[in-house]
């Protein structure tokens, strides 16, 4: 048995671990396209900052971690799979046959259709490459502009405040982190922010970048504004890594069409992580491109892979987010579904609001609180009946512990 | 044998001894903000109920680390957060379905229950025994590993 798994982030290298858990003998290959060994993108910000080096990023710490476990790690890119005779086509040249193959090629970032996106002095910031390049530009001073201010964009905008540059966040959208929190949330971090020093331009557009006569770049907005830059940082949102999937027969919709087993359409092919478009535990099927999902894909897919059938129940959305000190966390159906409640302290920066439907509830935002956030995840994962309890966090939604320990323990 | 918390809520008298140890102990300070075990008052009942991390077996917080910051302490069954290696990502926050992993902002960590090496500070604090360090197997904590059993969205066993 030969198992091949393509990608090494988080959801590969977990699928890979868990595939030895379910079969010691089993021949498993994990095929990783960049020159590092398995690293976290969650961990970029940090080595942006200097809190750690290199080997801070890595996925796994203890040295021959692979090898002790008998993966082999291969640095080489897939770019065509062939269902029909079980192999793969690498970049470098060969070919390599698989009995069953798994997919974790997560995503890349989306190129917004900016004239002079392609100039130097100008980054996504995805890989420890990128995080070496912006490191290289981001200097005490330094005039930088960061393009997005979605989850990754303000995960990012911590490590550029912390190097003490000049910057100016650009979002399109009408708030701070759209699709992770609502008018209000997204509204009040963006105060926070201007209060710490950052310019933040909502509903505004980059047009155009281009290089000036001092060697640096001009910023054009759709303001009629023009900001010089030192480093323009582009983090615009991501998208699966499919395209290398085109005439493979395997099904492709918003990311890799996968059964509850994580198989898709395509026998002996798996996918997992924020390439795959997996059950939601909401109902329904989703890219939920978020390190819990891509953990518990992983650990899944591996079982199944190896033949113990694992059925997944699906994920729930949730993310955590620390902009320059204001915590936010957001979970499931937050949108909510005309039954919410919400309290905030605008001054002190405290906000939360919970949604319901009928006694569960269904998903939640908070800022400004670091206690307890994870019992969120517990409440509506596990569609607990909240009787009174209801009642009580209608009116204190602080209450969600209690909530949960009363509905359990007392 | 392996031994684990084991919580008698009906024994609890609210003082706080268990809080007061937990953070003195791990963060050098009295402020039950900073301990990792926590007393739920509910008023109403007149009840009092001390909770922490149960060590679960599905160890969502050491799944969903990014940077291999959680381990298992094969010799107590706690999962021990590394101040080393943690980067404060706060994804294990968000990840435990507890909520008994918690970002310490003073720190840049994340702090959760490691069971003091196999000496729980609290267990030694409580003075009703409400908290109590006991053989893992005793039938108390039954009730947690059910809720946790129901709470795995992950594993279901077999098809």
């Amino acid at each position: 048995m030969t198992y091949v798994v393509v990608g090494a982030g988080p959801s590969g290298v977990i699928a890979a671990e868990s595939l030895r858990k379910s079969d010691p003998e089993g021949e498993i290959i994990l095929i990783g396209d960049e020159p590092e060994p398995p690293y976290s993108r969650m961990a970029i910000p940090y080595f942006l900052v200097g809190n750690i080096e290199d080997h801070g990023t890595h996925l796994r710490k203890t040295k021959d971690h692979y090898e002790a476990l008998g993966i082999t790690y291969v640095q080489d890119r897939v770019s065509r799979v062939s269902p029909a005779d079980h192999s793969l086509t690498l970049a470098s040249g060969g070919t390599q046959s698989y009995s069953k193959l798994l997919i974790a090629t997560g995503a890349s970032p989306i190129k917004p259709p900016i004239e002079g996106l392609g100039l130097p002095g100008v980054h996504h910031c995805w890989t420890l490459e990128d995080a070496r390049n912006i490191i290289e530009l981001a200097h005490d001073g330094a005039h930088v502009v960061l393009v997005g201010a979605g989850f990754i964009g303000c995960i990012i905008l911590e490590s550029l405040v912390k190097r003490g540059v000049n910057l100016t966040v650009v979002e399109a959208d009408d708030r701070m982190v759209p699709r992770m929190m609502n008018q209000k949330a997204g509204g009040m971090i963006k105060q926070w922010c201007l209060e710490k020093g950052v310019n933040v331009e909502t509903s505004t557009r980059v047009t155009k970048l281009e290089k000036n006569a001092k060697g640096t770049l001009n910023v054009d907005l759709d303001n009629g504004t023009q900001l010089p830059a030192h480093l323009v940082v582009i983090a615009a949102g991501v998208k699966s890594n499919t395209d290398f999937l085109e005439g493979s027969g395997i099904e492709v919709k918003e990311g890799i069409v996968v059964d509850k087993y994580l198989k898709t359409s395509v026998e002996d092919v798996y996918a997992a992580g924020d390439c795959a478009q997996g059950p939601d535990i909401a109902g329904g099927w989703s890219v939920h491109a978020i390190q819990p999902t891509c953990a518990d894909h992983g650990q899944i897919v591996g079982k199944n892979m190896a033949g113990i059938k694992t059925p997944y129940k699906g994920s729930l959305v949730m993310n955590v987010l620390d902009t320059v000190g204001l915590i936010s966390v957001s979970y499931g159906a937050w949108e909510g579904k005309g039954d919410g409640v919400e309290v905030l302290d605008e001054k002190n920066y405290r906000y939360m609001r919970l949604e319901f439907e009928g006694d569960k509830l269904i998903g939640a935002l908070s800022l400004g609180r670091t206690e307890h956030v994870g019992v969120l995840r517990g409440l509506i994962q596990t569609g607990v009946a909240l009787g009174q309890w209801k009642d009580k966090l209608k009116e204190d939604p602080q209450l969600i512990m209690e909530a949960y320990v009363a509905t359990k323990y007392v | 044998m392996q031994k684990s918390l084991s919580i008698d809520p009906a024994k609890c008298t609210g003082c706080l001894q268990c809080e007061l140890a937990c953070s003195y102990d791990n963060e050098g300070v009295f402020n039950p903000s900073k301990s990792r075990i926590k007393v739920f008052n509910f008023h109403d009942q007149g009840r009092f109920v001390p909770y922490t991390c149960t060590q679960c077996d599905e160890a969502w917080c050491l799944h969903a680390c990014p940077v291999d910051a959680i381990s298992l302490d094969a010799s107590t069954g706690a999962k021990i957060v590394s101040d080393q290696l943690c980067v404060g990502c706060k994804v294990c926050t968000i990840a435990c379905p507890f909520g008994t992993i918690n970002y310490n902002q003073s720190t840049g960590k994340v702090i959760k229950c490691d069971l003091c090496e196999g000496d729980p500070e609290c267990a030694k604090a409580c003075p009703t025994d409400a908290i109590t360090f006991v053989d893992a197997n005793w039938t108390g904590l039954e009730k947690m590993r059910a809720w946790a059993a129901k709470t795995d969205s992950s594993v279901q066993a077999g098809a």
